[in-house]
């Protein structure tokens, strides 16, 4: 027991900077994929056959199409083609590109489910299409659309650990290095389920957050602060919250 | 059939001084292989206060959504100001005109719904100000003192920085009036505005209408089963069945008198027995 506990304290630095690429992966990956998911969702429920056409084959190509293969495209066939792209960012990019095909999917189909009438207002007060979606459709669909998001993310979290495939050193490359040393599956596994566990709960919490700011915006159930403040009757003396 | 005017392009874009505000030539409107709207014919002049009455899916609403330009008319012509709205003859053929004019055109007109449609992420004074602000792209100080104006007028000035959720329908609605009215609109479009509502709050939905169209020039079309209110407002009331209009009349020759069977009927069933007949 102590020797794991040893040889975990001295893969310690090298897991946290295996960490690091994951949480790096996945905020990154995370920020390209929202981008994607916006703009072809949008495209995807447009009326023009213009902007859904090439949407749809977009989003069906990186849909049917394996994460692992797209990175290995990026990594190993681009490069003979003359692009050169560092790993970190063919991790990004296939990440993005893949969650932003399903993430289109949750965009497109929130958006569809903003009523009617809002858009019929909108046309009745003259709003420009762009300012259709942007003043009124769109912050209605981003509270519906968040809980979906959510599950994406996580899965887009955990998808970050195949790209060691790619030489990436991430959280689960080290972990694999500390179970070779050690060679024992218990500490591999442990640091390995919370260390996940943790990043995951951390964005759902964020991610919630984030929902109950836009419910909040749209009359909905109480703003974050007076969630988040504690009941002035409860408070600490001069201990604030956050 | 209609007999298109001989004009050139430019004359029958340009607004026609003493056109009908509103007019209707031979408009039809199908879905599939319902028709909604056959050989529409009728037209509103500047100040009028048309009601449109009828039973339940004889195409009231989807009179008022073609003017407001919600859905396109399948055949025929609609005009606003002498302008056509969105298709016009040419050559003897109907064509699509330019998005460019719909879009202008609809800035003359303004709607409320039966279901509000207040937008949920802004504020009631946010609603108001955001297509004057926006679109119309007023000055700031300018919107907003007039939208004060305005809420003063539908007895909400307290409510300016409410979350449209936190009021009641009435109230609502009452909000989703002054925006319409923010836009100073020459049409206003109103259709079942107080169906949704309680009974006991209708009353104050439609005393502001009433005010409305007392202080204001307005040209209305409304669709409502609130016959009395019909009645106050309005100068003619046109009665639909078959996506045809059966029966045209000042209010109180037809709530009082009406000449078609239809009418007759459609009226009993929603006044009740005894107020129709001989006076
Ligand atoms: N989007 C649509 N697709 C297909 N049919 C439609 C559509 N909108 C309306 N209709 C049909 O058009 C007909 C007329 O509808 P409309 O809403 O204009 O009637 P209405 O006179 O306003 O009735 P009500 O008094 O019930 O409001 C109905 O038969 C309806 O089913
Ligand atoms: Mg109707």
């Amino acid at each position: 027991m102590t020797d794991h506990l040893a040889s975990l304290a001295e893969a310690a630095p090298r897991l946290a900077q295996g960490l690091s690429v994951t949480v790096q992966l996945t905020i990154f990956g995370a920020l390209l994929a929202f981008a994607i998911a916006v703009v072809l969702g949008l495209m995807a429920g447009s009326s023009s056959l213009w902007l859904r056409g090439p949407a749809r084959v977009v989003i069906e190509f990186f849909r049917g199409t394996s994460l692992v293969v797209q990175l290995f495209f990026y990594f190993f066939v681009l490069p003979q083609l003359g692009v050169d792209l560092h790993p970190m960012v063919c991790g990004v990019l296939g990440l993005g590109l893949n969650y932003g095909a399903y993430g289109a999917e949750v965009v497109r189909g929130s958006i569809n489910s903003v009523p009617a009438g809002q858009w019929e207002a909108t046309i009745a007060l003259s709003l420009s299409p762009a300012q259709r979606i942007r003043r009124v459709i769109f912050p209605q669909a981003w509270a519906l659309m968040i809980p979906s998001l959510t599950n994406l993310l996580v899965h887009l979290m955990k998808g970050t650990a195949i790209v060691s495939a790619i030489t990436l050193a991430d959280f689960t490359f080290h972990l694999d290095q500390l179970r070779r040393v050690t060679s024992t599956m218990f500490s591999y596994a442990a640091v390995g389920l919370i260390g996940y566990f943790v990043l995951a709960l951390v964005l759902t919490g964020i991610m919630a957050m984030l929902e109950t700011h836009a419910k909040h915006k749209l009359g909905q159930g109480r703003s974050l602060r007076a969630i988040l403040s504690p009941a002035p009757t409860v408070a600490a003396p001069g201990g604030g919250a956050a | 059939m209609p007999t298109a005017p001989e004009q050139n392009d430019d004359a029958a874009r340009g607004a026609a001084p003493d056109a009908p505000v509103i007019e209707f030539r031979d408009v039809g409107k199908r879905y599939g292989d319902n028709v909604v709207l056959d050989g529409l014919d009728f037209s509103v002049r500047k100040g009028d206060r048309v009601t449109l009455i009828g039973p339940s899916g004889s195409g009231k609403t989807t009179i008022l959504r073609l003017v407001m330009t919600l859905e396109d008319a399948t055949e025929g012509y609609i005009f606003v100001d002498g302008e056509p709205l969105t298709h016009e003859e040419r050559n003897g053929r109907r064509v699509e005109l330019n998005k460019k004019q719909r879009k202008r055109i609809r800035q003359k007109i303004g709607m409320v719904f039966q279901q509000f449609n207040l937008f949920p992420n802004m504020t009631v004074l946010e609603n108001i100000v955001e297509a004057p602000l926006h679109v119309l792209g007023h000055p700031r100080a300018e919107v907003l003192e007039r939208a004060g104006n305005l809420l003063e007028k539908v007895g909400l000035a307290d409510k300016a920085d409410a979350h449209p959720s936190s009021l009641s329908g009435g109230q609502q609605q009452r909000v989703a009036i002054a925006r319409a009215l923010a836009m100073d609109p020459e049409i206003l479009l109103l259709d079942e505005v107080t169906s949704a509502l309680d009974p006991e709050i209708v009353g104050e939905v439609l005393g502001i209408l009433r005010t409305i169209a007392e202080e204001t020039d307005i040209t209305m079309l409304l669709v409502t089963h609130e016959m009395q209110f019909a009645k106050d407002v309005s100068n003619r009331v046109l009665m639909f069945d078959g996506g045809r209009i059966i029966e045209e009349a000042e209010p109180e020759a037809m709530f009082s008198n009406p000449t078609h069977e239809r009418t007759k009927s459609f009226l009993r069933a929603v006044l009740g027995e005894d107020q129709i007949g001989t006076r």
